[in-house]
């Protein structure tokens, strides 16, 4: 989770006049058979990586398919299906209320990043672009925060729910879940990279903070806000161990804790619960690739010619 | 429109740094006045103080007849260019030159109307609908004036506008930046480190340093009676260039007169007139200085009394580098104690090098400094 030091450049690009792209000189070395090998060996490096990632994927779709749990075991040792099942994926639906586990994942993961989001960008809007005294100190104090393990701040934070009366909530699950001292570090680093003479020119211009914030700050900000979004959307979607505790009835429970149901009754049912994962993974990877092309896009913003 | 007022004003930074101290300017309605100075000196603090982007430490500013202290940017009526130009990147021209406008809830037809007349002016209108990205350098620069414009504030702010381009468009964008004021007389301060760009755009200029360890004003006026008297060898060094040579030496008196002599060749008769004046500092360090173009080649035969003259003392001097600029010459040399004189003189193909020549000293232009190197002027 360094992606800070690699959005920095990006966004300050844009506003450095005259800097030009740097282009990678031509390849016209001597030596060209010596590089060709070694181009050979970084494409062949990178199929062996690239299966690392396919083969898992590969896989699960493969039990996903496969009709009873023990052949899991046949496929395991042959390699080769049993039998093609597609429907396991319906199966899920009807053994757990699956739709259920599903539109809470998706409802708790949305709301917790629109807040965090929303939240973060305040903050450091607060911590970047407003001087006050004792900010930065104020900063670091926040920032401290992550260096304490969660699960030592598992019990009081509980605690603090519990006496807020949103344990077995949504809101217990959606309000902690709000705020977040990583977004607001990677915020606030982002928006440093913003000239301060454009809140300057926007102030003169006639602008308030609030204004500042909304129609310059955050538009500029916008590669930082998604790879926000996605961070904190990826994290809440996949949060298992707060919902864990915090949750008591069957209808409030997320996706991750929906899947352990298929390890109890009847033993793992390895095929049903690699049919529900794959479900499962859709959202996240929708999402990305939704929002991938303002990322790049972003992110891009250094190539284009200042 | 608006006259602007600085009273004493200083500013500290975070309760530790003096960046300015003591700055009394006047500025009439409708006048161009350039701060200018070293970098460093506090010019830009200055200038976001007027602006209101910097808190005032002490002393008033007011703009027209109120008080603009504690008054917000955008209550100030006025507009700034910056040196980077401060275009908000997402949004087109036509956005940017009207974002002020529209803040303040002008009617969007007449926003454009604004928009485009300054836009024509500024010969940009192919580019309203661009991004500032996609604008040159020179073309930026121009939205930036635009967004200024549009505004019709009463005082118009520059802090360098002109130091991020090449110098041939500096040059042509500042007589475009004189035409423009003399067509809307808007009352502007404008910050340069440069001092021919004070020269020439200033009705009148403000030379700032740092030397004392914080920013101060040296003198206010305008440019020529900055550059014919100033009031101390700091400022006579700042401006003109090549800058004004310096030589240190000692006031002596002999039964003529008195004289500059640095004790190793370069002797000068200082003009009787300045005799009451000067007569305490007989026997004292002090520094002689004069313009490059103070100086002409003595002609042959030119009748020489054995002690000097009124109104022109000859020097000797020793040309070692030529540089012909055209119409004249600058011949670097060595003159008495003083390595590198720069003389400025007619353009000779056979000027000579490597021996002894003589040069008239106009006395009009020279000056007498106390010691130090914000010595005051003795003389003018
Ligand atoms: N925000 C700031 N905090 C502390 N010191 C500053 C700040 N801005 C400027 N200074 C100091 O104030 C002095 C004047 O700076 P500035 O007004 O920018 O000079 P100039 O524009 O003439 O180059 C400098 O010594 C500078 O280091
Ligand atoms: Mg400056």
């Amino acid at each position: 989770m360094t992606k800070p030091a690699s959005i920095q450049p990006v966004a300050g690009a844009p506003f450095t006049p005259g800097r030009k792209p740097k282009k990678a000189a031509p390849d016209t070395s001597p030596i060209e058979a010596s590089s060709k090998l070694s181009r050979t060996l970084v494409f062949v490096g990178l199929v062996l990586l690239g299966m690392t990632f396919v083969v898992p994927f590969v896989w699960q779709v493969l039990i996903a398919l496969t009709e009873n749990p023990s052949e899991v075991d046949t496929l395991t040792r042959t390699g080769m299906p049993p039998a093609i099942e597609p429907g396991n994926f319906a199966k899920v639906f009807q053994r757990v209320d699956f739709a259920k586990y599903f539109f809470n994942s998706l409802f708790i993961a949305s709301w917790a990043t629109i807040l965090q989001v929303i939240t973060c960008s305040m903050a450091a809007y607060a911590f970047s672009r407003i001087q006050w005294p004792g900010r930065d100190k104020v900063f670091l104090l926040y920032l401290g925060t992550l260096m304490v393990p969660g699960v030592v701040l598992m019990v009081p934070n509980f605690a603090i729910v519990l006496g807020l009366g949103m344990f077995n909530d949504y809101t217990g699950l959606i309000i902690p879940a709000a705020f977040s001292a990583y977004g607001t570090f990677l915020l606030r680093q982002f928006m440093l990279t913003i000239p301060s003479s454009l809140d300057e020119a926007a102030s003169i211009d006639g602008a308030g903070h609030w204004r500042i914030f909304s129609q310059i700050i955050l538009p500029l900000a916008r590669p930082g806000l998604i790879v926000l979004a996605i961070f904190a959307f990826l994290f809440n979607y996949n949060s298992f161990f707060w919902p864990l505790i915090l949750t008591k009835d069957d209808n409030l429970r997320t996706l991750p804790l929906g899947l352990l149901q298929f390890d109890s009754t009847y033993g793992p049912e390895t095929n049903l619960i690699m049919a529900a994962s794959l479900m499962a993974m859709l959202p996240p990877i929708i999402l990305f690739i939704v929002l991938q092309k303002y990322l790049v896009k972003g992110i891009q913003l250094g190539a284009v010619k200042g | 429109m608006a006259h602007v007022s600085i009273k004493s004003v200083a500013k500290v930074y975070e309760g530790k740094v003096r960046a300015v101290d003591d700055v009394n300017v006047e500025i009439a309605d409708g006048e161009f006045v350039v701060l200018v100075g070293p970098s460093g000196c506090g010019k830009s603090t200055t200038l976001r103080m007027v602006a209101g982007l910097e808190a005032i430490t002490e002393g008033t500013i007011h703009i027209g007849d109120r008080l603009v202290n504690d008054v917000h940017p955008k209550d100030r009526d006025i507009a700034m260019v910056f040196q980077n130009y401060a275009l908000y990147p997402h949004m087109t021209v036509r956005k940017n030159m009207g974002f002020g406008l529209a803040l303040r809830k002008m009617p969007k037809q007449e926003i454009d109307q604004r928009v485009e007349e300054a836009a024509r002016q500024l010969g940009i209108t192919d580019m309203l609908e661009r991004k500032p990205k996609q604008l040159s350098g020179g073309q930026r620069q121009r939205v930036a004036l635009g967004r200024a414009i549009v505004r019709e504030p009463s005082v118009f702010l520059f802090d360098e506008p002109l130091s991020n381009l090449d110098a041939k468009l500096r040059v042509t964008t500042r007589t475009e930046l004189k035409k423009l004021h003399q067509r809307l007389k808007t009352t502007t301060i404008y910050v340069t480190h440069d001092q021919e760009e004070a020269m020439t755009l200033g009705d009148r200029i403000v030379v700032m340093s740092a030397g004392r360890g914080v920013g101060k004003v040296e003198q206010v006026d305008t440019p020529l009676n900055v550059y014919r008297h100033p009031k101390n060898r700091f400022v006579a060094g700042f401006l003109g260039l090549p800058p004004m040579n310096i030589v240190d030496g000692k006031l002596a008196e002999s039964d003529n007169g008195l004289w500059f002599d640095d004790e190793q060749g370069l002797r000068v008769r200082m003009e009787d007139r300045y005799r009451d004046q000067l007569i305490s500092r007989v026997g004292g360090p002090v520094a002689i200085g004069f313009r490059p173009s103070a100086m002409s080649e003595w002609g042959e035969g030119t009748y020489l009394p054995p002690d000097g003259v009124q109104n022109a003392n000859r020097i000797t001097v020793v040309p070692r580098v030529i540089e012909p600029l055209g119409d004249s010459i600058d011949v670097s040399c060595e003159c008495g104690s003083a390595k590198n004189i720069v003389a400025r003189l007619a353009a000779r193909a056979d000027f000579p090098t490597n021996q002894e020549v003589h040069l008239s000293l106009d006395m009009a232009h020279v000056h007498l400094f106390a010691p130090g190197e914000f010595g005051e002027n003795l003389i003018h």
